[in-house]
C-alpha cells in the first residue's frame, strides 16, 4: 500500500535556505544540498525547494542549487518558486528536478499547467496554492500573499487538476511559519474536491499536527521550521506518526 | 569496477535524476539518440517520463526501436524505467491505437479503483518472488497513472498494490523493467541499480 510521504521543505533565497513567518523576517537556516542529504539520512521521502529569490541573479544560484542538490539526492526532488513557463520548468528539470509546481504564473495564465502536463506528464505538474481563509471559504494569494486574487481556492484546485496538475501543494498563508498546526478544514475541502494527492503545508511545530492533516484529508506532509530547528528529525516524526497507525517508510 | 552506461535519450525524461544515480556510484554516464550505440553498449537504459504515444513515436522516429527490441528479445543488458517499462508492453489505454514494443504480452492501462487517488506518487511495498534475480522486497518510489497488470512468457514479475495488484518491475535474462524509479528509490534504489550493473553484464 502507498505510504504517506513526510517532505522538509527547503525555501531557498541567492542560494541558501532560509525561514521566516508569513514569508517575512527571513533568517539563513543553510547550505541546500547539506540540508538535502541531512534529512535524506533521516528518512525523508522527498524534498521540495522553493526559490523565494526576487533577483536575477538569485534565479541562476536556484538552477545551481537544484543541481548541488541533484548530486546528493537519491530520492524525488520537487521544485517551485516562480515557475513561469513550461521553458522555465524545462529548464529546472534538466537542472534535476523530477516534479515542478507552478503557483503564481498558473493563476494568472492556467494554461502553463497544461502545457507542462502535456510535454512532461501529469506526475510532473504540481500546482502550488496559497490559500488565505476569507468568510466561510478561502481565496487564493499570490506573490508571497502580497497580492489577494478573490478566487475561489476549490474551484481553483479543481480547474488546475482538470488541467493537468498531478498534485496538490496546499499551503495555508494564514498558518505559515506560525507554528499552530495546518489548516484542516481547507485540507478536509480541498481533499474532498480533488481526486490526486495532497501536500499538506503552513503551520507545523509537532508531530501530532502532521497527524491531525492525514486525519483531515491531506496524503501527504510538508513541513519547514519543525526541522531545520532541529526539534525533531524525520525520523522522529515518522516513529511517532506510525505509533499512530500511519503507513510511513521507516 | 566503473562501467561505462549508455542511456537512451528519450527528449523529456528526467535524464539528470538517471544520471546522478549511476554517477554517485562511480560509473561513466553516456547519453545518445544512435541507434548502433544502443545495438552494441553494454549495457542501456531506456527512461521514460511522459505519455506513451509520444515517447513511442519518439523512438520510432529516432530508429530506436528495432534496437531496443532486439535487446529485449534477446535478454541483454537493458534497464527499462517507468513509461519504459510500459513500452516494452504490446499498448496501452493512455494512447489507443499506438503499438508499444510489443516484447511482453501485456496491456497497461490506468489505475481505476473507485475513490482511488491517481496519479500513485510515492513510496509503495514491493514484493519480489524468490526467484527474482535483481529485484528484492522493499520500498519504492513510485510516480505513475497506468500500470500492467500482469506479465507472461518467462518474464518474473515483482508487484505492489494500488486499489489492487500491479507489476512493480519483471525481469528476464539480463533485463530489468521498473514502474517505480530506482534512481529515487533512496538506497533501496541504488542497491538494485548495483546488481543490476553487476549482474548483467
Amino acid at each position: 500500500m502507498l505510504k504517506t510521504r513526510i517532505i522538509p521543505c527547503l525555501d531557498c533565497k541567492d542560494g541558501r535556505v532560509v525561514k521566516g513567518v508569513r514569508f517575512e523576517g527571513l533568517r539563513d537556516a543553510g547550505s541546500p544540498s547539506e540540508l538535502a542529504a541531512a534529512y535524506e539520512k533521516q528518512g525523508a521521502d522527498e524534498i521540495v525547494v522553493l526559490d523565494i529569490s526576487a533577483t536575477t541573479e538569485g534565479r541562476n544560484a536556484a538552477l545551481a542549487t537544484v543541481r548541488a542538490v541533484r548530486r546528493e539526492l537519491s530520492i524525488p526532488l520537487t521544485v517551485g518558486g516562480g515557475v513561469g513557463s513550461a521553458e522555465h520548468a524545462g529548464v529546472l528539470l534538466d537542472a534535476g528536478a523530477d516534479k515542478v509546481s507552478v503557483n503564481s504564473a498558473a493563476v494568472k495564465d492556467p494554461a502553463i499547467v497544461t502545457a507542462i502536463a502535456d510535454r512532461y506528464g501529469r506526475q510532473c505538474a504540481v500546482i502550488a496554492i496559497d490559500a488565505a481563509r476569507k468568510d466561510a471559504s478561502w481565496e487564493v494569494v499570490t506573490h508571497s500573499g502580497k497580492n489577494r486574487t478573490g478566487i475561489d481556492v476549490i474551484a481553483w484546485a479543481r480547474e488546475a487538476v482538470q488541467r493537468g496538475a498531478g498534485e496538490v501543494l496546499l499551503t495555508s498563508f494564514d498558518r505559515d511559519g506560525t507554528r499552530s498546526g495546518y489548516d484542516l478544514d481547507l485540507l478536509k475541502a480541498v481533499s474532498e474536491a480533488v481526486p490526486v494527492p495532497i501536500i499538506a503545508s503552513g503551520g507545523a511545530a509537532h508531530a501530532a499536527h502532521l497527524l491531525e492533516a492525514l486525519r483531515a484529508g491531506a496524503t501527504d506532509v510538508l513541513a519547514a521550521s519543525i526541522f531545520h530547528d532541529g526539534d525533531l528529525t524525520v525520523g522522529d516524526v515518522k516513529k511517532y506518526l506510525a505509533s499512530q497507525g500511519a503507513r510511513v517508510r521507516l | 569496477m566503473s562501467r561505462t552506461i549508455v542511456i537512451v535519450r528519450t527528449g523529456t525524461a528526467n535524464l539528470a535524476s538517471v544520471r546522478a544515480a549511476f554517477e554517485r556510484q562511480g560509473h561513466t554516464v553516456e547519453l545518445t539518440e544512435e541507434p548502433a550505440r544502443v545495438a552494441e553498449a553494454d549495457r542501456v537504459v531506456l527512461p521514460g517520463v511522459g505519455a506513451f504515444g509520444a515517447s513511442m513515436a519518439e523512438l520510432v522516429k529516432k530508429n530506436l526501436a528495432e534496437p531496443l527490441v532486439e535487446r529485449a528479445r534477446g535478454n541483454r543488458s537493458l534497464l527499462a524505467i517507468c513509461v519504459g517499462m510500459q513500452l516494452l508492453c504490446r499498448g496501452s489505454t493512455e494512447s489507443p491505437g499506438a503499438r508499444g514494443l510489443e516484447v511482453v504480452n501485456a496491456e497497461v492501462s490506468r489505475f481505476d479503483a473507485p475513490g482511488l487517488r491517481v496519479p500513485q506518487l510515492g513510496w509503495n511495498d514491493v514484493t519480489a518472488p524468490p526467484e527474482a534475480r535483481f529485484v528484492r522486497s522493499g520500498v519504492a518510489y513510485f510516480a505513475n497513472s497506468y500500470r500492467a497488470r500482469q506479465v507472461a512468457d518467462g518474464w518474473v514479475a515483482s508487484t505492489a498494490d494500488h486499489g489492487g495488484t500491479f507489476v512493480a518491475a519483471m525481469e528476464r535474462g539480463n533485463v530489468l523493467a521498473c514502474q517505480f524509479h530506482p534512481e529515487l528509490s533512496g538506497a533501496w534504489g541504488a542497491q538494485l541499480l548495483a546488481r543490476w550493473i553487476e549482474g548483467s553484464g
